[in-house]
């Protein structure tokens, strides 16, 4: 029996195992929506912006490790969804975008609604596909499911013109597929494990330095068996948090920019550093010529593009993380014969970086005026239990969140780190909220990030998604302001957010419960009740404007060298202005 | 160091740009480049030249071969290889300049594929060093319009003739 190329879609992504589908409909995707309604096994979940249907995608796949299903329209529908492909290729999201296409008889003739989407969409896809035939569609979406979630993940682009949902043809689904082109590493060469073996059993100062490699490759167990028949510390970057429990006598937490002191001073002094999963990113060597000066390098990733990309390796596998640590982890029993005799030769370097950590700790000083960031994620930390699967957006809050919530699980922790992008956290707290309707899902935001995809209120109010948003309110675009203040002489160019919206009133508007704390106090109670309604809630949280994310590698800066606290000659607010209202005025509206 | 890399890639709409792309998005310079299918009509054959140091060109490579829709890629100039441009060069020809003209093409056995009461339009084919020889020759004469194919490559099967070169650099680890 023929049918349509929307029937094969739909029957093609039953047999994908998809059970959710984030879009917006449009003309020429009308066909796929048509026979999306008539069946049960998919659900759509109707955003108010494609851009939020990416980000919902992506936390949906961050959660759960499954590919996130995208589907919009041509021309804005899939302009729109740009910022989430981006985000995803930088983050090794794996993503199935269905775009629609105008007939194709139409393209390249500026139709209404047509844009290049395989052209806009080429450098920041793994890879993206125009359909031009229905008989195509069924392999090409196989392909595009298997793509996006094998090797390193990605966001994978399938493009369909109107016509080709419309057409119909025989329908059989591929059993396999057919890239002649695409056949990623997963074990890694024998030879370079055994090297790396050695390197380990001989290093007195190593370290691992985990990215969000190991999350995606399942590798979390491997991660800490290494770490714990080796006896060497561990660090993540902020991709890689929460694939080694943050609360582990071995963890050392983030590094890089606003990493730990003791984690980046560790890292400076090591003689072995073991990149597992991760791709030296500027935001974690600082400056490279003055990156672990003396460490032995083996770098272990499934991409041989993030191998030597920015920094030298001298032991460079190419592999897939879980593989290849448990190849490593198998050789490092056998010779493990006098585990003593490792936990001797690591102690003094285990001394060491427990003495950097005394002198320098994470600070804050809560007074009992004005609520501190960390006081609030600190809070929360507690009340949650750890349990939480928390989605971030970009900014302070981000990295307080990322300082002070030790996860504990590998796909707890959803942020933007590569791209950065204001506004993922909120639709991306939404999206493993429909993957994991239980589990208790916070979104730690900021009143700038959170209003770049605010309209997605609705749809979590509509679904019943109960995230927990703790909006941190403290009415600046905060890491611009602090770096205004470090290094532009405190002119608050456009980091003031002149007029803010009455959050509470807000949530309000959409049915959505609204808590404010405007004071320190008021912290714990309003997080206590937010955390305990069953529904969504948006907590806005009065915090102070001036406070800075510390330690801090300066941009070029080395490693070594961070900033622990507000110089004294810091000139806050000198020409552009002060930050908004007193913290204290706080009905949420600034005065005009 | 000028580096020759042939891509064996899939015979699909996009591939070309996806692989220029990889070049232009990293503001690497492609200073040849070259695209026809191969013996199997369902891959092409693509020579890019250009130039970079070691790390950027194991870079190029690298991400070449991350794209689907490549089959193989090799950098020719760690190999013993052979290649070749084609020319086509459209000279003036005052009356005086006509004989010389036929004689420069013959020394460097070109030959004249068009002619005109002004013109000839000698073609030459060769490798880059000879290509470029001409084109100095001609160039007192007046060149009036130059295209180049741009180089291809292949891979030598002996040893006998070439000069001796480093073995293919080891890429998969």
């Amino acid at each position: 029996m023929k049918i349509s190329g929307a029937e094969i879609f739909c029957e093609s992504l039953r047999r994908e195992g998809v059970k959710t589908v984030f879009g917006l409909p449009g003309g020429v995707v009308l066909k796929i929506f048509d026979v999306l309604c008539q069946q049960k096994d998919i659900e759509l979940v109707l955003t108010r912006h494609e851009q939020g249907a990416a980000h919902m995608a992506e936390g949906y796949a961050k959660a759960t490790g499954k590919a996130g299903v995208v589907l919009v329209t041509s021309g804005p529908g899939m302009t729109n969804i740009v910022t989430g492909l981006a985000d995803a290729y930088m983050d090794s999201v794996p993503l199935v975008a269905f775009t629609g296409q105008v007939s194709t008889d139409l393209i390249g003739n500026d139709a209404f609604q047509e844009a290049d989407n395989v052209g806009i969409s080429r450098p920041c896809t793994k890879h993206n596909v125009l359909v031009k035939d229905v008989n195509d569609l069924a392999q090409v979406i196989k392909e595009a499911f298997y793509i996006a979630t094998s090797g390193r993940p990605g966001p994978v682009l399938v493009d369909i013109p109107k016509d080709v949902s419309t057409a119909k043809t025989e329908f059989k689904y591929p059993d396999r597929i057919n890239l002649r082109g695409y056949n990623p590493t997963i074990t890694g060469n024998k030879q370079q494990i055994q090297r790396a073996v050695e390197a380990v059993m001989q290093a007195k100062k190593p370290i691992i330095y985990v990215g969000g490699g190991a999350i995606f490759s399942n590798a979390a167990d491997e991660v800490r068996e290494l770490a714990e028949i080796t006896q060497m510390p561990v660090t993540m970057t902020l991709m890689g948090l929460g694939s080694f429990p943050g609360t582990h006598s071995l963890s050392l937490g983030m590094l890089g920019m606003h990493g730990g002191y003791w984690s980046n001073m560790a890292m400076h002094h090591a003689d072995l550093l073991i990149a597992v999963g991760a791709r030296f990113d500027d935001r974690v060597t600082g400056k490279l010529s003055e990156f672990c000066p003396e460490a032995r390098v083996i770098h272990i990733d499934i991409d041989p593009t993030s191998i030597r990309k920015t920094f030298h390796a001298h032991i460079p596998i190419v592999g897939d993380v879980k593989a290849v640590l448990k190849q490593m982890n198998v050789m490092l029993r056998s010779m493990d014969g006098n585990p003593a005799q490792v936990r001797g030769l690591r102690a003094p370097w285990l001394k060491q970086i427990g003495q950097w950590r005394s002198e320098h700790p994470l600070v804050y000083h809560q007074d009992d005026k004005t609520t501190k960031p960390q006081y609030v994620i600190e809070k929360l930390y507690e009340l949650t239990k750890h349990q939480a699967i928390v989605a971030t957006d970009v900014g302070q809050h981000q990295m307080f969140a990322a300082q002070y919530f030790k996860g504990t699980k590998p796909r707890t922790w959803l942020t933007s780190g590569g791209l950065g992008t204001m506004g993922f956290g909120f639709p991306a707290a939404i999206g493993a909220q429909k993957a994991f309707p239980e589990k208790l899902v916070v979104c730690v935001t900021s009143e700038g990030s959170f209003q770049m995809n605010l309209q997605e209120l609705v749809t979590a109010a509509e679904h019943k998604l109960a995230v927990k948003i703790v909006l941190l309110n403290n009415g600046v675009h905060g890491m611009v302001r602090q770096w205004q203040d470090l290094f532009y002489e405190g002119r608050y160019s456009a980091s003031v957010l002149g007029k803010m919206p009455d959050f509470v009133k807000l949530a309000e508007a959409y049915s959505i419960k609204g808590l404010r704390a405007l004071k320190p106090g008021e912290v714990e109670p309003v997080l206590k009740e937010g955390l305990a309604h069953k529904g969504p809630v948006l907590m806005d949280i009065h915090t102070d404007p001036f406070e800075n994310c510390y330690p801090m590698i300066p941009a070029g800066g080395a490693q070594h060298e961070m900033m622990l606290e507000d110089p004294p000659e810091l000139n806050r607010g000198k020409k552009g202005g002060t930050p908004r209202r007193k913290v204290d005025e706080g009905d949420g509206v600034l005065p005009a | 160091m000028e580096h020759i890399i042939s891509i064996l890639v899939e015979n699909k709409f996009g591939v070309l740009a996806r692989v220029a792309g990889l070049f232009s998005a990293r503001g690497y310079n492609i200073e040849s480049l070259s695209v026809a299918p191969t013996l199997d009509p369902t891959t092409s054959r693509i020579t890019i030249v250009t130039a970079g140091d070691e790390r950027i060109i194991e870079q190029i490579m690298k991400q070449l071969n991350k794209v689907v829709e490549v089959l193989e890629v090799v950098d020719l100039t760690q190999t013993r290889f052979l290649d070749r441009e084609t020319a086509l060069v459209k000279v003036n020809t005052k009356p005086e300049h006509r004989e010389e003209a036929v004689r420069i093409a013959d020394i460097f056995r070109a030959k004249i594929v068009d002619s005109s009461s002004t013109t000839y339009t000698i073609e030459i084919t060769g490798d880059v060093d000879k290509v470029e020889a001409l084109i100095n020759m001609l160039k007192p004469l007046g060149i009036k319009e130059l295209i180049r194919t741009g180089r291809i490559g292949i891979s030598r099967e002996t040893t006998r003739t070439a000069s001796p070169r480093r073995e293919p650099a080891l890429l998969k680890y």
